[in-house]
């Protein structure tokens, strides 16, 4: 085993693990900082990928901004633990269990008939590969349609939070 | 045996898995956002997955869309959720059947 692929299942098992901790984890704060756990090793993965500015913007958005936000409205609510549901056995579980089994069963069998899945990827990456300069350069250029239409809808998200989230005004 | 799209595809499928199984048993709304946004993640992994194994760099175009959403999402969900939990005093989806009967 090289270093990427040691880095990759430290990664893997840490992303896994983080998730897992926000669905196992009866309180909601623990499962926000899991989840923010979860976002670095994802961005970790995002590295190996050779994808930079993303794995950058993950940390800074994902596990910066939008977890800030979760973790702000968790604190303001502030639940008591009697208000965090009953422990009773409940069905969920077991259907849980059957979701489980249907999901992975379905997205494993679509990705692995995917006809090249088990080849290697390819040896030589561009220097520029995934960096800022060529991601903006993309973004002004090939993709400006959909970079505006973000803009738009992250207005039109600033707008519709302080509609709703105020009380009269 | 080197790393392969492979890998990278079932640690996708995988985290999307606990999502989706999150979705379905938890009953706190602010924890089913948290499972949608690993679902997010997930297909945000393949997505960058795939753009490594083209060298394309379209794939993390999808992926900046998909976090823009994302965020968003999350801004207006919570926004709610705050007035939800000012009219119910509850986050339990066991206690959201106003459109019950």
């Amino acid at each position: 085993m090289n270093v990427e692929q040691v880095l990759f299942y430290l990664f893997a098992v840490g992303a896994i693990a983080g998730c897992s901790g926000v669905v196992l984890s009866r309180n909601p704060i623990n499962s926000a900082v899991s989840l923010v756990a979860a976002f670095f090793f994802l961005a970790g993965n995002y590295v190996l990928l050779h994808a930079n500015f993303m794995a950058i913007v993950q940390i800074l958005v994902y596990a910066g901004a939008i977890m800030v936000l979760f973790l702000f409205v968790l604190m303001l609510l502030n639940q008591r633990d009697e208000e965090l549901g009953p422990r009773t056995f409940s069905i969920a579980p077991l259907l849980g269990i059957f979701a489980a089994a249907v999901v992975s069963v379905t997205i494993g069998a679509g990705f692995m008939s995917y006809r090249n899945a088990t080849a290697n990827f390819p040896g030589e990456v561009p220097l520029s590969f995934g960096t800022a300069e060529q991601i903006g350069r993309s973004l002004m250029t090939t993709h400006l349609l959909p970079f505006e239409l973000v803009s738009l809808l992250l207005l039109v998200g600033i707008v519709s939070a302080v509609v709703v989230a105020k009380r009269r005004l | 045996m080197s790393l392969t799209l492979e890998h990278y595809l079932l640690l996708s499928a995988a985290l999307f898995t606990i999502g989706a199984v999150g979705l379905v048993t938890r009953r706190n709304v602010i924890v089913l956002f948290m499972c949608v946004e690993i679902m997010l993640n997930a297909a945000n992994l393949a997505l960058i997955a795939f753009s490594r194994f083209h060298l394309m760099a379209d794939g993390q175009m999808f992926a900046f869309c998909v976090m823009a959403v994302a965020a968003a999402e999350a801004g207006i969900g919570l926004a709610i959720m705050v007035n939800i939990f000012r009219h119910k005093k509850s986050l339990l989806v066991d206690d959201l059947n106003v459109f019950k009967n």
